[in-house]
C-alpha cells in the first residue's frame, strides 16, 4: 500500500469512500474507464454490510460461513477485479473523518489503523471527484426496554453471525420492519440460535398493496425476489413463525433482556389493547428499516431529499460538483440497485462516455430495482401519521422510556423540556435536554426525537464523521502536499 | 400596540427583553428563525473577567459577573424544577503562559487588572498544577481568577425567553424583519414577513446580523462575523477543575486581524465532556469546515494539557461573533433614527454579558440612569456608523 | 492468520479466549457475555446494539484507551480490555 496524497494532473483521480456492493462496483467501474483510483473503507475488509464477513483471506470462508453469505461469487469476482486493477489502490482500515469542501474540490481526511486507536496514520486527498459509498444502518424505533442490552439491530445480528461466527442469544425473537427481517432470521437459525419468530409491523393490507400491486412491473427483478424466496423457503425449513402487524412494544429484564412484550398493531402502528402477549427471550433483534450515512455528504454540501437520501440524477450525480453517490445512501434498495448505481457512479466519476451500453443495462438494473424500493417503502414503510397526535407508534413510549441511549434521556423529559422551554426546535431541544450531544451524536435518537417533539428534523451536520483522538487532530495534515 | 419591539431572540434579545418587561414595559420579541438557535447556540458558556483590560469592557464583565449568581438563582426558582439547570458555576479561570516570552506580558497585565481592582492572581507553576494537576509541567506563568464562571448558554437564552414570557413578552420566532415604519423623523415599528409590528422603540439585537438588520431599518452599523470552532471530547473522567486558557487568548480577543488566530480556552462542562476552543477567523458566514483550524486548536489544547492526546473527539462546530472593529459592544440609542436602539458587538463575550446588556438597555429606555456608565458603548462613537461592510452574505 | 488461530485477551483481568478475526464484541459474545459497559448516569448495563460502529453503545477500554468500539476492533493476542464505565461530574452546588 502506498497512499497517495494528492490528485495529480492527467488522469483523472476518483475517490470512492465505502468498499461495500456500491463502493467496489464504482472502484471497478472508474478504473475500467481510465480512472486512478483509490477505494477507503474503514472497515478490516472489503465487502460492506451486505458481504461482511471475518477478517483474513475470503478464500479461507469454511463452509458454514458460506451458507450466510449470498452472491458470494460476485463479490470474489468484483473483490479481485478491484484488487488486481494495477490502476486501484485499495485502503481498509481507512476511516474518512471529515470531508471539506474547498472552492477547487473536496478534499478527504483520512486515519488509518485500528478503529479507535490513537496514532493512526493520516492521510488528505484532494482528488477529482469522490463517490459516496458509505451504505445505510439500522433504524430502530425506540420502546420500553429497548436499551436493554440483548436488545440489538437486526443488521448487528447479521454482522455478528457473518463476520464473528457468533450468535446474539439462543431464544432469539426478530421483529420490526422490512424483508430484511427474513435473513437475519435465516442466518441467527443458521449459528444456531432458535429463532421463537419474525414479527413484521405492516400488516397484510399494506403488504399486499406494497408487493402485489401491477406484479409485471417486477420483471427483471428476479435476483432480489428469489433470494427472499429463499428465505421463506428457509423459514419453512426451520418452521419459525412469521406474523405480521405486531411489533415488540416493550422489553423486559434486570441487567439484560429476559422477556418482549408483543402486541398487535392498528395500520399506523399503533398498539392494540388486549392484545399483548410476553415472550421469553435471551436476545431480541429489531429494526424498522434503514437510515443512511450521510456525514460526509451532508459536509460536502450535497441537496438531501425530503426523504433524507442523497439526491443524484440519473448518472448519480450529486448537487455538488465532484461529487458522486451511490447504494444505500441514495435510498434503500438493496444490493442489485448498490451494484448498478455504483457502476454508473463510478463510470461518469471517471469521466466514461455516458452512452454506452452497459451504461444502459445499469440504468435498467437500476429502474428494476428501485421498483422494488419503491414497494418496500409502501410495504414497511414507518407510518408518519396516526390519529391524534403523532405515528402510532409514539404510544409505545412510556414517559421513563430512554429515547436518546448515550445520555439517557427519556421520552418524558423530552417532552417536559420541550414544554417548558416552549421550544419544539431540534437546536435548542438538543441542548436544553441533552438528547442526541452524546457520543452516538443522535445517529440513534434524532428520527425519534424529532418525531416524539413533532417537529420538522433539522438536517444533522456531523462535521466530524467519527471520533478522533486530540493527538491524532493535532497531527492532521493541512493541506495536502 | 407594544411600546417595545426587540429583533433577535438571542441571549442578549432575550436578556434585554425580560428585563423591559420587569421595568414594566410591553414588549414584543422577533425572531427570523427559532429562539435561543443562533450564536448563542453555537458558542461556549464562559463568563470571563479575565481576559479583559481595565477600561469600559472590564466594568461591563465585572457588572454582568455579580448580576448572574442572583440571576441564575432567580431563573431556577421562578421557573422549577422542570426547567433545564442553567448550570452557573462559579469555577475560576486559570489563565497559563506555554512560552517563556508569554509569561512576563501575563503578568503584567494581571497587574493593570489587579490595579483595577480585580481579583487577579498570579500563581506559579507548582501552585498551577495543585489547581490544575494535569496541566502541563512546562507552564512558565500562570494568574488565577476566582470571578470567572460558567454557565450553559442554550438554557440560560431559554431560561431568560420563558422568564420574559411569564412577564408577557410576546416572542415570535419565524418572524423576519425586513424594513423599518417611520414617520415624523421616528420609527414607529418594524416590517416583518408576517406583518407589521407598530413600537415606538425598537431594539436591535441580532447579532452578527446586525449591521444587515440596522441595514434594513436604515441605520446600517459595521458589525461583522468571526468565526469560531469549538472541539467537544465524548465525556471523560473528570480532571479539569477551572477554566483554563492559554495567555495569548487576549491577544487573539484584541487584535483585528482577519486572518487565523487560535488560542486554547479547555473547560470540562456539567455532562462530562471537555470543550476545547476556539478559532477567530474573518471569513464571512462561511460555513464549511476547516481542518487545519482545528488541528491548531488541538494543538493549543495540548500544550497545555498533553494528557488530553488520547482524547476522543466527537464533535465541531462553529459560530459567528458579532465583531466591531474596537471590541467594545453596542449598546446604546442611534441618534440617526429616533427610537432606534441597539444591543450587539459583544464578540466573544456576549453570554457572560448579556444581563448587564439587558439592565443597561432596560434603564436607557426607561430614561432612568444604568447601573454602569453606557456612554463608552454608543453606537455613534467613532467608526461604527456607515456600511454595515460586504460580509453579510449568507453561506 | 489462519481460521484456527485463536487469541486471548484479559477482560477486567480475566482471560478470555476468542478466534483470531473476531472482534472484540465477538470475542465477548462468543464466552456468553451479553453486556460490557455501564452508563454514566443510571450505570445501566449495555453491550451491541448496531454492531457496525454507529451506536457507542459497545465501547470499552483497550490496551489504556477509553471509547474503543469493541464491535469494529478486531481482538488481538494480549489485548488488555476494562469494562467502561465513565461517572458524570458531581452535581454542581
Ligand atoms: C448491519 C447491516 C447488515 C446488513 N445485512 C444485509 C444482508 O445480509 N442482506 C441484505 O440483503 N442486506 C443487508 N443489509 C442492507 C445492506 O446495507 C445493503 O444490502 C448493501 O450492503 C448496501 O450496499 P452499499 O455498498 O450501499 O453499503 P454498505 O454495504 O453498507 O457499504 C458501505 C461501506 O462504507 C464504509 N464506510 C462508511 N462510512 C465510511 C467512512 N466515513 N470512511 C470509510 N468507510 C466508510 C463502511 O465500512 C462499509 O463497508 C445490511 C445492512 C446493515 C446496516
Ligand atoms: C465559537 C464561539 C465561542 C464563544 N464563546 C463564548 C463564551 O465562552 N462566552 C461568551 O460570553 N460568549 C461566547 N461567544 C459569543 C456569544 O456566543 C455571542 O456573543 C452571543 O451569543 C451573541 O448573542 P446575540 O443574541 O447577540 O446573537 P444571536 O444568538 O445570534 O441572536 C441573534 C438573533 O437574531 C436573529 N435575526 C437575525 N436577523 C434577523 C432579522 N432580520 N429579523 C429577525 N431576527 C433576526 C437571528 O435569527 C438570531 O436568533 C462565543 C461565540 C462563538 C462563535
Ligand atoms: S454496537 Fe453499536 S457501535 Fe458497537
Amino acid at each position: 500500500m502506498t497512499p497517495h496524497s494528492i490528485g495529480r494532473p492527467g488522469r483523472r483521480h476518483v475517490v470512492v469512500v465505502g468498499a461495500g456492493p456500491a463502493g467496489l462496483s464504482a472502484a471497478r467501474a472508474a478504473a475500467e474507464a481510465g480512472a486512478r483510483v483509490t477505494v477507503l473503507d474503514a472497515s478490516h475488509a472489503t465487502g460492506g454490510q451486505y458481504w461482511r464477513h471475518a477478517a483474513g483471506p475470503h478464500e479461507q470462508l469454511t463452509d458454514e460461513e458460506l451458507r450466510l453469505q449470498h452472491g458470494w461469487d460476485t463479490y470474489c469476482v468484483l473483490d479481485a477485479a478491484v484488487r488486481s486493477h494495477p490502476a486501484v489502490e485499495l485502503v481498509t482500515r481507512a476511516q474518512v473523518w471529515a470531508a471539506e469542501r474547498h472552492d477547487d474540490g473536496p478534499r478527504l481526511h483520512v486515519l488509518v489503523g485500528e478503529p479507535d486507536d490513537a496514532g493512526r496514520v493520516p492521510l488528505t486527498f484532494s482528488p477529482d471527484a469522490v463517490v459516496l459509498a458509505t451504505g445505510a444502518h439500522d433504524r430502530t424505533l425506540p420502546f420500553p426496554g429497548w436499551e436493554l442490552p440483548g436488545v440489538t439491530t437486526a443488521g448487528a445480528a447479521q454482522a455478528l453471525a457473518k463476520a464473528d461466527g457468533v450468535a446474539v442469544g439462543s431464544r432469539v425473537l426478530v421483529a420490526g420492519a422490512g424483508p430484511f427481517l427474513l435473513p437475519v432470521a435465516a442466518t441467527l437459525a443458521a449459528v444456531g440460535a432458535t429463532v421463537l419468530g419474525v414479527h413484521e409491523a405492516s400488516r397484510a393490507g399494506a403488504l399486499a398493496r406494497g408487493w402485489l400491486d401491477r406484479p409485471w412491473r417486477l420483471a427483471g427483478t428476479s435476483g432480489k425476489l428469489l433470494e427472499l424466496a429463499g428465505y421463506a423457503a428457509g423459514h419453512v425449513r426451520h418452521r419459525i413463525p412469521y406474523r405480521v402487524g405486531e411489533a415488540v412494544v416493550a422489553a423486559h429484564g434486570h441487567g439484560r433482556v429476559e422477556a418482549v412484550t408483543i402486541s398487535r398493531l392498528d395500520p399506523t402502528w399503533a398498539p392494540i389493547a388486549g392484545t399483548e402477549r410476553v415472550v421469553e427471550v435471551d436476545a431480541v433483534c429489531v429494526s424498522h428499516g434503514f437510515t443512511p450515512r450521510l456525514e460526509l455528504a451532508v459536509a460536502l454540501g450535497t441537496a438531501i431529499t425530503t426523504e433524507r437520501f442523497v439526491d443524484v440524477d440519473v448518472r448519480q450525480r450529486t448537487s455538488s460538483p465532484h461529487v458522486w453517490a451511490a447504494g444505500e445512501t441514495t435510498g434503500i434498495a438493496g444490493v442489485d440497485a448498490a451494484l448498478a448505481e455504483g457502476w454508473l457512479a463510478g463510470h461518469d466519476a471517471a469521466g466514461g462516455a455516458p452512452d454506452e451500453r452497459r451504461a444502459r443495462t445499469a440504468v435498467r438494473r437500476r429502474a428494476a430495482t428501485h421498483e422494488v424500493a419503491r414497494r418496500m417503502a409502501a410495504a414497511h414503510g414507518i407510518p408518519v401519521q396516526g390519529a391524534g397526535s403523532g405515528p402510532g407508534w409514539l404510544r409505545w413510549l412510556t414517559d421513563d422510556t430512554v429515547v436518546c441511549r448515550c445520555e439517557e434521556v427519556t421520552a418524558g423529559r423530552l417532552r417536559d423540556t420541550a414544554a417548558v422551554t416552549c421550544s419544539t426546535d431540534p437546536v435548542s431541544v438538543k441542548l436544553t435536554s441533552r438528547a442526541g450531544l452524546g457520543i452516538c451524536q443522535g445517529r440513534m435518537c434524532s428520527a425519534a426525537v424529532t418525531a416524539i417533539l413533532g417537529a420538522p428534523g433539522a438536517l444533522e451536520s456531523r462535521p466530524v464523521a467519527a471520533p478522533v483522538r486530540l493527538g491524532d487532530l493535532a497531527r492532521a495534515a493541512g493541506p495536502s502536499a | 400596540m407594544s411600546d417595545v419591539v426587540v429583533i433577535g431572540a438571542g441571549i442578549i434579545g432575550a436578556a434585554c427583553a425580560r428585563a423591559l418587561a420587569v421595568s414594566g414595559a410591553r414588549v414584543t420579541l422577533l425572531d427570523r428563525g427559532s429562539p435561543a438557535t443562533a450564536t448563542s447556540a453555537h458558542g461556549e458558556g464562559n463568563i470571563l473577567v479575565s481576559d479583559k483590560g481595565p477600561g469600559p469592557e472590564l466594568d461591563l464583565a465585572r457588572y454582568a459577573a455579580s448580576l448572574w449568581p442572583g440571576l441564575s438563582e432567580e431563573l431556577a426558582d421562578e421557573l422549577g424544577p422542570a426547567f433545564p439547570a442553567l448550570e452557573y458555576e462559579r469555577k475560576g479561570g486559570l489563565v497559563a503562559a506555554t512560552t517563556l516570552t508569554g509569561a512576563e506580558p501575563l503578568l503584567a497585565f494581571a497587574r493593570t487588572q489587579r490595579a483595577a481592582g480585580l481579583d487577579a492572581r498570579p500563581v506559579g507553576a507548582d501552585a498551577a498544577l495543585v489547581l490544575e494537576p494535569d496541566l502541563s509541567p512546562d507552564v512558565t506563568a500562570a494568574v488565577h481568577y476566582p470571578e470567572d464562571a460558567q454557565v450553559q448558554p442554550v438554557a440560560a437564552a431559554e431560561a431568560l425567553l420563558a422568564s420574559a414570557r411569564r412577564r408577557g413578552v410576546d416572542v415570535r420566532g419565524g418572524t423576519e424583519v425586513v424594513g423599518a415604519v417611520t414617520s415624523g423623523g421616528r420609527i414607529r415599528g418594524v416590517r416583518t414577513t408576517t406583518g407589521t409590528v407598530e413600537a415606538d422603540t425598537v431594539v436591535v439585537a441580532a447579532g452578527p446580523w446586525s449591521g444587515a438588520v440596522g441595514q434594513r431599518l436604515g441605520a446600517p452599523l459595521s458589525v461583522l462575523p468571526r468565526r469560531g470552532m469549538v472541539l467537544v471530547t465524548t465525556r471523560m473522567p473528570h480532571r479539569i477543575r477551572h477554566k483554563v486558557y492559554d495567555g495569548d487568548y487576549f491577544g487573539a480577543t484584541q487584535s483585528a486581524d482577519a486572518a487565523l488566530q487560535t488560542s486554547a480556552v479547555v473547560e470540562s462542562t456539567a455532562a462530562g465532556t471537555v470543550l476545547i476552543g476556539s478559532s477567530r477567523e474573518q471569513v464571512g458566514f462561511d460555513v464549511r469546515l476547516r481542518v487545519d483550524v482545528l488541528a491548531a486548536i488541538a494543538r493549543r489544547a495540548l500544550r497545555l494539557f498533553p494528557t488530553l492526546t488520547d482524547a476522543s473527539i466527537m464533535r465541531s462546530y462553529l459560530g459567528f461573533r458579532p465583531y466591531v472593529p474596537d471590541h467594545l459592544p453596542v449598546i446604546g440609542a442611534d441618534d440617526r433614527l429616533a427610537g432606534l436602539w441597539f444591543a450587539t458587538g459583544h464578540e466573544g463575550a456576549g453570554i457572560g454579558l448579556a444581563p448587564a446588556t439587558g439592565e443597561i438597555v432596560a434603564a436607557l429606555v426607561g430614561g432612568r440612569v444604568p447601573a454602569l456608565d453606557a456612554h463608552p458603548f454608543r453606537p455613534g462613537r467613532p467608526g461604527l456608523l456607515g456600511a454595515s461592510g460586504e460580509d453579510h452574505r449568507e453561506p | 492468520m489462519s481460521r484456527d488461530d485463536r487469541v486471548t485477551i484479559t477482560v477486567d483481568g480475566v482471560p478470555v479466549g476468542g478466534r483470531a478475526g473476531q472482534s472484540i464484541a465477538g470475542v465477548l459474545i462468543g464466552a456468553g457475555e451479553q453486556a460490557w459497559r455501564t452508563t454514566s448516569f443510571a450505570s445501566a448495563a449495555r453491550g451491541v446494539f448496531c454492531g457496525i460502529g454507529v451506536c457507542f453503545d459497545c465501547v470499552v477500554e483497550v490496551n489504556g484507551l477509553a471509547d474503543v468500539r469493541a464491535c469494529l476492533r478486531r481482538a488481538r493476542d494480549g489485548d488488555v480490555v476494562v469494562r467502561q464505565h465513565i461517572a458524570p461530574p458531581e452535581v454542581i452546588p
